[in-house]
């Protein structure tokens, strides 16, 4: 550590230039932070998910809703221990900006198969005795200021009524709480009664439940549970596609195109274009000190010494720039109001950083370091 | 083994046998130094002239170690230099030599203290006696005022001097010198000559000094002179 000076020196040299490439240092990896924890929140959005649960879809697509009748099917399949049906809403609330998921269910099938939600008993029995009832998370009522018995208005753009409307009226009948942190904060969502939306809606849609989440007894035997169930409705009209619910989600996620991809090629541009910048910042430092750096060889610095000093060099710059990148999109993930997604720049985003400074140091230091390295002493103070 | 009474007198510092140089610029081989031989004995102090490209640099930097000869024995210190390798040599550079350069080659943006520090990086010296030697040989060039000042904060003279703190600090057996006074005027560089001849007679540095100027010369117990890569009339060994 007693080089340690001697690098730092070595950065404070030109004090503009290592100014300019720590703020393209900084700024990259603000973005590249963001971006991971963007990554991150995709990724990790289905980890938490019951190992116990599968969701039965239709085999074409998971927007084509599988009708109601197929339910005690899927329940007499052996292994299942319970099913739930569920519709996405596609509800709009005032305007479109104030975006949340809502879904049709039968109330008490829905809270069987999902015990993570913690609802008060005389809630329960509101929401499964009332046709037009809802309930919603904690984290949404608190949003808008919901309490019971508000009337919350809903324009589906998916489900018309017999009438030809697209406006819904719900009634909140109950406010449900996550079990734990992780499900506390994904308390954002709405559930509605399926008595109403079926009788409502046009005949020709009614008996249409959705997708089924189906709740198995053995999370262990779930793959052939799920093979099960698909057997059951090969070469039915409806046929099915089952698969753990953590795959759904990813797979739902997926269908506004492979966002991972997407950040994954927008984060490698950005590192390309630091790794551009700041190789052309060390290779320039090094060739402006090659008379100091063969002076450090007259002093009796070995070859070996000189390519670590480079390389500390490097790697110092990357890391100050990359650590106050990453504090700031802390402090942004941090700062983002509550009906952002829940960005973090966890333990991934830091280790993706880490790794991204190990690779950017190595990558724009290694060639000068070389450099330095094979100098010849001689050379160097005639200035050939 | 003793010759002619031969081993009575002690080994020079500097024992140089058939060294010859030679550099490959594509096809062509240019021999730059032919066969020197030349014994410079502990506690001397050698000035080595000649015309320009007649290899004095050349010669020097192979007595200092920074280049290895294309042939022929090079002793120095006791060390068969010419048999080292990089990372040996370079070892034995940090122990043994001092250098000294014309034009100063200090740190920019390092203070005289820490330019003085630098050779103290390569020892197991603790970090308040890296700062003490340093300190005390900046007291021996009359520069201690001035440790914490830049390079670019100093005049020539006193830059040479931070740079002659640097060489000695070390405590090496030989100081090497190309040109030390080239950059200085005559009264700079008479400062800088007595400093040398200072620690040639007080404290028994041996110097090999390269110098264009007579007077510079003057202060040094004898002068060799290199022409054409061959000493014109340096007394040859055993003489
Ligand atoms: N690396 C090299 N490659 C090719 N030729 C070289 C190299 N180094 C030195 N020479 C040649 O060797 C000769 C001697 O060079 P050297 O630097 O030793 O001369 P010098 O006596 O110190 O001259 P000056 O008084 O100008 O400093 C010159 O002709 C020079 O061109
Ligand atoms: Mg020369």
């Amino acid at each position: 550590m007693k080089y340690l000076h001697l690098v730092w020196s070595a950065l404070l040299r030109r004090k503009t230039r290592t100014l300019f490439t720590l703020l393209s240092l900084t700024a990259a990896f603000l973005l590249l932070g963001l971006l991971q924890a963007m990554n991150s929140l995709v990724a990790g959005s289905a980890d938490f998910l019951g190992a116990d649960r599968l969701i039965t879809q239709a085999r074409i697509s998971f927007t084509q809703p599988l009708p109601m009748r197929m339910l005690p099917q899927v329940e007499s399949v052996p292994g299942v221990t319970r099913v739930a049906h569920s519709q996405f809403f596609g509800g709009v609330y005032q305007d479109q900006r104030q975006g949340f998921p809502q879904f049709v269910v039968g109330p008490q099938r829905l809270l069987d198969v999902y015990p993570e939600w913690i609802l008060p008993e005389e809630q329960r029995l509101a929401f499964v005795s009332t046709a037009d009832g809802a309930i919603v998370g904690a984290r949404l009522a608190e949003r808008f200021g919901w309490k019971l018995g508000d009337i919350v208005p809903l324009t589906s753009f998916i489900w018309t009524r017999a009438d030809g409307s697209r406006n819904w009226e719900w009634r909140i009948v109950g406010i449900f709480e996550g079990r734990d942190d992780e499900w506390r904060d994904r308390a954002q969502l709405m559930y509605l009664n399926y008595a109403q939306f079926d009788e409502a809606r046009s005949p020709g849609a009614r008996g249409l439940a959705g997708i089924f989440i189906v709740q198995v007894a053995d999370p262990g035997m779930a793959e052939e549970v799920a093979a099960a169930v698909d057997a059951r409705f090969e070469n039915s009209p409806d046929e099915t596609k089952t698969q753990a619910e953590a795959e759904f989600q990813l797979g739902f996620l997926r269908q506004f195109g492979d966002i991972g991809f997407i950040m994954n090629a927008i984060s490698g541009a950005v590192f390309f274009t630091i790794l551009i910048l700041t190789g052309f910042t060390m290779s320039q430092a090094v060739r402006e000190r090659i008379p100091e750096l063969a002076v450090l060889k007259c002093l009796g610095f070995t070859d070996r010494a000189v390519l670590w000093l480079v390389l500390a060099e490097a790697l110092l710059l990357c890391a100050l720039g990359a650590l106050a990148g990453m504090l700031l999109a802390s402090a942004v993930t941090g700062a983002l109001p509550p009906d952002f997604p829940p960005l973090r720049t966890d333990l991934r985003v830091w280790a993706f950083a880490g790794v991204s400074v190990l690779a950017l140091a190595a990558a724009v230091g290694l060639p000068p370091a070389l450099r330095a390295m094979r100098l010849r002493i001689v050379d160097a103070l005639a200035g050939r | 083994m003793a010759v002619d009474g031969a081993a009575a007198v002690p080994a020079p510092l500097v024992r140089i046998r058939g060294v010859t140089k030679a550099y490959v610029r594509g096809k062509q081989r240019i021999e730059v130094l032919h066969g020197i031989d030349l014994d410079i004995p502990d506690g001397d102090f050698v000035a080595l002239m000649g015309p320009s490209g007649s290899g004095k640099t050349t010669l020097l930097n192979l007595i200092g170690g920074l280049d290895s000869p294309s042939a022929g024995e090079l002793t120095v210190a006791g060390e068969r230099i010419d048999a080292l390798s990089g990372e040996a040599l370079a070892h034995w550079r940090a122990e043994t030599v001092g250098f000294i350069f014309q034009s100063y080659n200090l740190m920019p943006v390092l203070s005289a203290q820490r330019n003085v520090e630098l050779p103290l990086l390569l020892t197991a010296f603790g970090a308040g006696e890296r700062r003490r030697r340093a300190r005390l040989a900046l007291a021996l060039v009359g520069l201690d005022d001035r440790a914490g000042h830049k390079p670019s904060e100093l005049s020539g003279g006193q830059q040479q001097r931070v740079a002659i703190a640097r060489a000695l600090v070390s405590d090496p057996r030989i100081l090497i010198c190309d040109e030390p006074t080239g950059d200085l005027d005559r009264k700079t560089a008479d400062e800088v000559l007595t400093l040398l001849q200072l620690l040639n007679r007080r404290f028994g540095k041996t110097i090999v000094m390269v110098t264009h100027d007579p007077k510079a010369a003057d202060y040094a117990a004898r002068t060799v002179h290199l022409d054409k890569g061959s000493l014109v009339d340096a007394p040859a060994a055993g003489h």
